[in-house]
């Protein structure tokens, strides 16, 4: 059997809608079988990781507190890819956003006021901003690769942080614990609805920058000039747009997103520094923003989805049997799944089963 | 044993997984592929091949077990962005996460279990000669296989009708395929390759260079062997010069550690990965000499008109 492909004459709009979803059925279908082979009852399995944590309040703010740095970080690689520009290195401009917010509660113990938090947060936004940097630079004017660069600056940003918690910023009365001192109220993101849950403002934020980067893409001439760069550079040359300037453009602004996600993440719901921040929200983003197809609208939903794969596979640990790993199993089956319903879009595939190859020039 | 010595024998252990994968890499970019997924192929080779030679008990077993899996797991690679012609740099991401997460799964039992060693081949006499017999003849079956690939691959792409063949399909596809070359065929058996090699990267650190499993245990090393590629421009000889180079800031950075520098073991754990960048940096600069060495389709999706 082999399998061959035939461009549409156009792109189909039912399946730009219907690839994110076969996706996922099919990522459902795969992990259910992986469930089978770990020699757990697959129902229970699914049960307990996809349903359960969408059953009680409580957990529906966990939810939030996970997709918020999701679809935060996603909206800006959305924006990002679209353009070309290819920055892997969320993570670490995560990282040092949460860094570089930490610093004001950290360093100014004594001062407190109303200004804090907000400046925390801008700080956090231009952090990371200002490591996304580096990567552009290189790229922009160096010519060299921005994926590599972008990544190996997430290994340095962990160690940095390793080194902060461990060494100059570990709290004295604490413990012995690797961590920063806990952050006063008013260095602290406060909760929505306090009465029913720990969800912080980090999923607002992530919410209105979606939707305003919806709104720049779709309407605005900066969008187009994404849109245009991102597919072609030639023609975006001819129509005037300058791609060393795109560069510098989709990474400043992925960077800044990350960078708020990260400091949002520490003030809101960690309250303070420690080694590790992040179960790896940078690169699950990246699975967030294709399973969205690049639109940060989408990215609100698929973020949710993603985080219920960490939802659920805290949960499922519980149950005996199932790994801890299964949920980033599933995260990397959904990235795959994501990518192969894609081809539907621009592709029909046909099965043939015989063995010689119809009308070879 | 002299320090000098010890200290060029472990050079020798960090920088083989690194020429080994980047001449697997090195195969596959030729071929006008990039995948991105080396870090989550070599770690699949890691646990594959801890677990396969503690089920078997020897480390050769292991071996073929690592190598194995990672060519078979570089499959999943070749069929989405060669049958489905999906985007590689996002493919190559997807099988890196998959692998780092399924290589954790899998591993999960044999954390902290004592591993089996892939030990040294010993030359009867050869072996004696100082400092070079220890260097040259005292190693692991590794240390020769990536001499033996470095050789290999040389010819193979250089001076063989079917290299010549997969370089031709590396720098425009569509020329290659009027000629009558297999495009996709060669691509799967290049991306294979690659898979294996990385695969036999990841078995040499489970068995070789820490001889146990620890989750994620590449560490970026699949990421340095991307940047490897880059940093020898597409030639088998600097893949290996750079290989040495990169074991050579790892090891330092530990030695460095030993002899109580003053400075945050954090700070030279970035070592690598900052020299790393610095060595991007002053290669790209070179614009005109990356843009003759660099296969003209890299990346680029191959269909088939008909």
């Amino acid at each position: 059997m082999r399998i061959e492909l035939e461009r549409r004459l156009q792109v189909s709009k039912l399946f730009g809608f219907l690839s994110p979803l076969l996706a996922l059925m099919l990522a459902l279908i795969a992990g259910t079988i992986m469930f089978a082979l770990l020699g757990k009852d697959p129902v229970e399995a699914l049960d307990a990781f996809f349903v359960e944590p969408l059953l009680e309040i409580w957990s529906l703010h966990e939810l939030a507190i996970k997709a918020g740095p999701l679809i935060l970080i996603a909206v800006g690689l959305c924006v990002c890819y679209r353009s070309n520009n290819w920055n892997i290195g969320a993570e670490g401009q995560f990282t040092i956003g949460a860094v570089a917010g930490s610093y004001i509660p950290i360093v100014f113990t004594d001062w407190h006021s109303p200004m804090v938090l907000p400046l925390m947060l801008i700080a956090g936004a231009i952090g990371g901003a200002l490591y996304a940097a580096i990567p552009a630079l290189l790229k922009a004017h160096f010519n060299t690769n921005e994926i590599l660069t972008s990544l190996m600056l997430v290994y340095i940003a962990q160690l940095y942080l390793d080194w902060l918690t461990r060494g100059p910023w570990r709290d004295p009365q604490g413990h012995n614990f690797p961590q920063s001192i806990d952050f006063p109220p008013e260095a602290t993101l406060p909760a929505i609805w306090e009465d029913s849950g720990r969800a912080h403002w980090g999923i607002v934020f992530a919410i209105v920058a979606a939707i305003l980067a919806w709104f720049m893409m779709k309407y605005t001439l900066k969008g187009f000039e994404i849109t245009v760069l991102g597919q072609s550079e030639r023609a975006g040359r001819f129509a005037g747009f300058s791609s060393r300037k795109m560069v510098w453009f989709g990474f400043l602004f992925s960077g800044a997103l990350a960078g708020l996600a990260g400091i949002s993440e520490v003030a809101g719901s960690i309250g303070h520094l420690q080694p590790a921040i992040s179960p790896g929200y940078g690169f699950t983003a990246i699975i967030v923003a294709f399973l969205a197809r690049l639109n940060p609208l989408g990215a609100i939903l698929s973020g949710f989805v993603l985080a219920l794969t960490y939802l659920g596979g805290e949960a499922a640990q519980l149950s005996p049997g199932i790994s801890a790993k299964a949920a980033s199993v599933f995260q990397g089956l959904l990235l795959f799944f994501v990518l192969s319903c894609d081809t539907l879009i621009y592709y029909k595939i046909r099965l043939t089963w015989s063995r010689v190859r119809g009308g070879a020039a | 044993m002299s320090v000098f010595e010890a200290i060029l024998l472990t050079i020798i252990t960090a920088s083989t997984p690194l020429v080994i994968a980047g001449l697997g890499e090195l195969v596959v970019e030729r071929s006008g592929v990039l995948n991105l997924g080396v870090e989550g192929m070599m770690i699949m080779g890691a646990v594959a091949a801890f677990v396969g030679a503690q089920m078997s008990g020897s480390p050769y077993v292991g071996l073929i077990t690592g190598i194995v899996a990672g060519a078979l797991f570089s499959l999943l690679f070749g069929f989405l962005t060669l049958t489905l012609v999906t985007n590689q740099v996002a493919t190559g991401l997807a099988l890196t996460i998959l692998g780092l997460g399924l290589s954790g799964m899998i591993g999960e039992g044999y954390v902290s279990v004592p591993g089996v060693q892939l030990r040294a081949i010993v030359f009867p006499l050869l072996s004696d000669i100082p400092l070079v017999g220890p260097v040259l003849f005292k190693q692991d079956l590794t240390f020769y296989l990536s001499i033996a690939l470095l050789i290999g691959v040389s010819w193979f792409l250089f001076r063989s009708r079917v290299g010549l063949k997969l370089r031709a399909v590396g720098d425009s596809h569509g020329s290659a395929h009027a000629l009558g070359i297999d495009v996709i065929r060669t691509r799967y058996l290049a991306v294979m390759f690659g898979g294996a090699c990385a695969g036999l990267a990841g078995a040499q650190l489970s068995l070789v260079y820490t001889p146990q499993w620890v989750e994620n245990m590449s560490a970026g090393r699949g990421w340095v062997t991307l940047a490897l590629v880059v940093f020898a421009s597409w030639r088998p000889m600097r893949v290996l010069a750079g290989g040495y180079l990169f074991g050579a800031v790892t090891i330092l950075q530990f030695h460095a550690q030993g002899f109580g520098v003053g400075i945050p073991s954090q700070f030279l754990s970035m070592l690598p990965y900052a020299s790393t960048i610095v060595v991007l940096v002053i290669i790209s600069q070179n614009r005109r000499a990356t843009l003759i060495n660099t296969p003209a389709s890299l990346g680029k999706a191959f269909v088939p008109e008909r």
